[in-house]
């Protein structure tokens, strides 16, 4: 081969020297992935401030007079996007991504650093974009996150002038950014892995990372495409998806469009998106759980092929958001079956889990309390999941609180404990040093209890009739008094959880000024990440040499060999063993 | 260092097998498969607006004009149907055979005859751009604006600026970085490891932008 990849050749690297190209203008996907985390966290603090004000309203109707109806649907609209899209996906694929692939792979870095750069940057001008809506006059929309016209750019709805072009306009920003560090990313699993490192040898953090980069890479397009038609049908008065209507006693200019096809451009990618979050995540604490529990992750290629196949099904499911749209009822019987053959894989992925626990020798540290409680979270919001994905359940359930709370509890929660599991479980790798346990522990059962205690009620009040999107429920018959309590019990646990997020904040923000200092590899894992030769890793990641792997990433307690874990990269005869003989384990 | 793959020594047993292999799964530079990549994402964008298109012109209540009739230009005194964009299709395929010719000439890494032939690729895809202006502005003086359009339905104007226009902004692009790229190369920025796979690799997307011709022309000219 003519090509030579970088990890071979012979000329230096350069490092960078002065402190604005190691950390502010910096082409190290470490630091990057650490930028990316941070505006993502940031960001996400925004949206959690949100949601706080949302259910002071819910739970306390008629008691905060500077919460107007137009601010209540802005808060809604702005808390969804940024959750989904500007935290979950840009920390998951951003920042565990960019952090995660070149290290357990055995790459010195991404294989174009300085488009990875570009990335963070075009990303931080999207959320500025975004953030910038909140200043403008009108403020932000207040369309519902998943914007649908025609009312997203009506007269009438919050946010209908500035507000939704500031969005669009943000939305397809970062469209642009996260297709530069998506082709890094799958371009560096493809081409840069070291030797010995075979794509069935790869961590699970890598496949999940990989096959969810590749759904984005297929999936923003439609999102892109409808921003664009969106904003043309604002800016410019096209009628892509602008019925002939009359808006407030007015005839609008608009004639012909099709709102439905908004909807299928958008849950197109909506759907994906659901995945892109979750496949990361289903990696991530994977691999957490088999290193906590000592304990090789089970059915490794099932888990694999369960990835891949989740992903390739992902497409052709969008259109069960969509039940109630108007579309062709047919349509869902074909919808209503790919749901469910979705949950299959999904499944499998489950029981894998839970079997990887059984009989394992479980230390129960902060990243396992949060991996666990993940596995509670994703099975209640998956089996819910299996309600909304029929068509004759979802109907009367699709506009109540029920939908809410299976959404928050497999999308929201869900990812939000194995992001916290992988924080934990990482930290000690990008910084250097240990958290402190003990407000890692209250962190998780705060968080854990706290959680159920907003969704768990949330089901029943579907299950009510309790409508969705409502800045305030009034008094409606078929609401008992009780309705109304459970909303103000809901409201205080989210508080609760809100407020319990500072303990992560302050503990990490302490961790980093006076955390004790750890060894390169705390949890004694064995995947490459935890073997570089500094810790943190240094530019570059792996000294003069890069590493050769010799075996898969969960040699966990196995027998015959005296530690309780063999690393990839450690050579058969240099692992010691009980009876002397070089030890080589599963290759695959 | 031992750089030979340790679960495969040699020959690769399958297909699977040799595509899992460490380092690469695809043996080609990283540039040439990230351009692969995105031009199948791009694929993505180009695919939904097409359909979009379908779409629209479904659910648009106005009759949809006649594109023969619209596209035509008045030439010694008769109607010629198609025949401006009939020229722009021709010197935007020509644009890929000169490109084509230019990553032959990569193999053998002959500067001048790439400079020369890219820059060429870049002059028939600037004319493409500029036929397209006079197009565009022909049908703007006729009274087709985004937002109605005097031979029917108001979204045949919408889609067809919008998605010409997009496709004309990659032309324009791909004009850039051909001229970029053709520069470096007879600068010699590629001679020190005498690698000349950018050149591929910009052919790889100046090819994709008239591959997406040929359907837009199918999908907005002949239907």
């Amino acid at each position: 081969m003519s090509y030579i990849p970088i990890a071979d050749q012979k000329d230096e690297m350069h490092d960078p020297h002065s402190f604005i190209a190691k950390y502010v203008w910096s082409m190290d996907h470490k630091v990057i992935a650490i930028q990316y985390g941070t505006i993502a966290v940031a960001v996400g603090l925004v949206a959690l401030a949100l949601s706080a004000l949302m259910r002071l309203q819910l739970g306390y109707p008629d008691t905060f007079a500077f919460i107007d109806p137009a601010e209540y649907y802005q808060y809604v609209t702005m808390h969804g996007m940024i959750m989904v899209v500007y935290l979950l996906t840009a920390l998951f694929l951003g920042g565990f991504g960019n952090y995660l692939i070149p290290l357990q792979i055995g790459a010195r870095d991404m294989v174009f650093p300085f488009l990875n750069m570009l990335s963070v940057w075009v990303y931080l001008l999207s959320v500025i974009i975004l953030m910038a809506s909140f200043f403008v006059s009108g403020g932000p929309t207040g369309a519902g996150w998943t914007l649908y016209p025609p009312q997203a750019i009506t007269e009438g709805t919050p946010g209908a002038d500035m507000g939704i072009i500031l969005m669009l306009a943000s939305l397809a920003v970062f469209i642009v950014a996260f297709t530069m560090g998506g082709l890094n990313y799958v371009t560096t699993v493809l081409q840069a892995r070291t030797h010995g490192m075979t794509l069935m040898r790869m961590p699970l953090s890598v496949w999940g990372i990989f096959v969810a980069t590749i759904l984005g890479l297929f999936a923003f397009p439609a999102l892109f495409v409808s921003a664009i038609m969106m904003s043309f049908d604002k800016l410019l008065g096209t009628s892509f998806f602008m019925p002939a209507m009359v808006s407030i006693g007015e005839t609008l200019d608009h004639t012909g469009g099709s709102p439905v096809l908004f909807q299928h451009l958008f849950w197109f990618f909506g759907h994906p998106e659901v995945y892109i979050v979750a496949l990361p995540a289903f990696g991530l604490v994977s691999d957490v759980l088999s290193c906590h529990a000592r304990k090789n992750i089970f059915g490794y290629r099932m888990m694999v092929w369960a990835i891949v196949a989740i992903g390739g099904l992902s497409f052709i499911v969008w259109a069960h958001h969509m039940y109630v749209s108007g579309m062709n009822p047919y349509f869902g019987f074909f919808f209503a079956f790919t749901t469910l053959i979705i949950a299959v894989p999904t499944a499998i992925k489950v029981y894998n889990w839970v079997l990887t626990l059984w009989e394992g020798n479980i230390r129960l540290t902060v990243p396992m309390l949060f991996a666990c409680g993940f596995i509670f979270t994703f099975l209640h919001g998956g089996l819910t999941g299996i309600f909304l994905g029929n068509v004759t359940v979802d109907l009367p359930l699709s506009d109540t609180y029920f939908v809410i709370a299976h959404f928050h509890m497999v999308m929201g929660v869900s990812p939000v404990m194995v992001l916290f599991a992988s924080i934990y479980h990482w930290f000690p790798k990008m910084s250097g040093k240990m958290f402190n346990v003990t407000l890692g522990k209250i962190h998780f059962w705060a968080t854990f209890f706290g959680t159920y205690a907003i969704y768990l009620p949330m089901h029943y009040l579907g299950f009510l009739g309790v409508p969705r999107r409502y800045y305030s429920m009034g008094t409606t018959e078929f609401l008992p008094e009780s309705a109304n309590t459970l909303n103000a019990n809901i409201t205080m646990a989210a508080i609760w959880v809100a407020v319990f997020q500072l303990v992560f904040i302050f503990n990490i923000i302490w961790s980093l000024w006076k955390g004790k200092k750890c060894d390169g590899n705390p949890w004694e894992a064995t995947s490459l990440e935890w073997q570089t030769p500094e810790n943190p890793p240094a530019h570059g990641n792996w000294g003069p040499e890069l590493p050769t792997v010799y075996r898969w990433a969960y040699e966990y307690s196995v027998p015959g060999v005296k530690a309780d874990f063999v690393p990839q990269n450690i050579a058969p005869e240099d692992v010691e063993t009980t009876d002397g003989k070089p030890y080589i384990g599963h290759e695959d | 260092m031992s750089g030979e793959s340790l679960s495969l020594s040699g020959h690769a047993k399958t297909v699977v097998e040799d595509w899992s292999s460490d380092k690469q799964a695809f043996n080609v530079p990283w540039g040439k498969f990230m351009m692969w990549m995105f031009l199948v994402s791009d694929t993505f964008i180009f695919s939904c607006f097409l359909v979009g298109y379908m779409n629209v012109r479904r659910t648009t209540t106005d009759p949809w004009p006649y594109p023969s009739e619209v596209f035509a230009l008045e030439m010694f005194g008769t109607s010629v149907p198609l025949i401006l964009i009939a020229i722009m299709t021709f010197i935007l395929i020509t644009s890929s055979g000169t490109m084509a010719l230019a990553v032959r000439f990569a193999h053998f890494k002959d500067k001048n005859k790439i400079f020369l032939l890219m820059l060429v690729t870049a002059a028939l895809g600037a004319s493409f751009v500029g036929l397209q202006a006079f197009e565009w502005s022909k049908l703007i003086a006729e009274g087709v604006r985004p937002w109605t359009n005097p031979f029917g339905a108001p979204q045949f104007g919408s889609i067809f600026f919008m998605v010409t226009g997009f496709h004309g902004l990659h032309v324009s692009c791909g004009v850039i970085y051909l001229l970029v790229i053709a520069r470096k190369i007879l600068r010699g920025d590629y001679d020190k490891k005498g690698d000349y796979s950018i050149v591929e690799i910009t052919g790889l997307y100046w090819h994709f932008v008239d591959l997406v011709w040929v359907f837009i022309f199918a999908f907005f000219y002949l239907w």
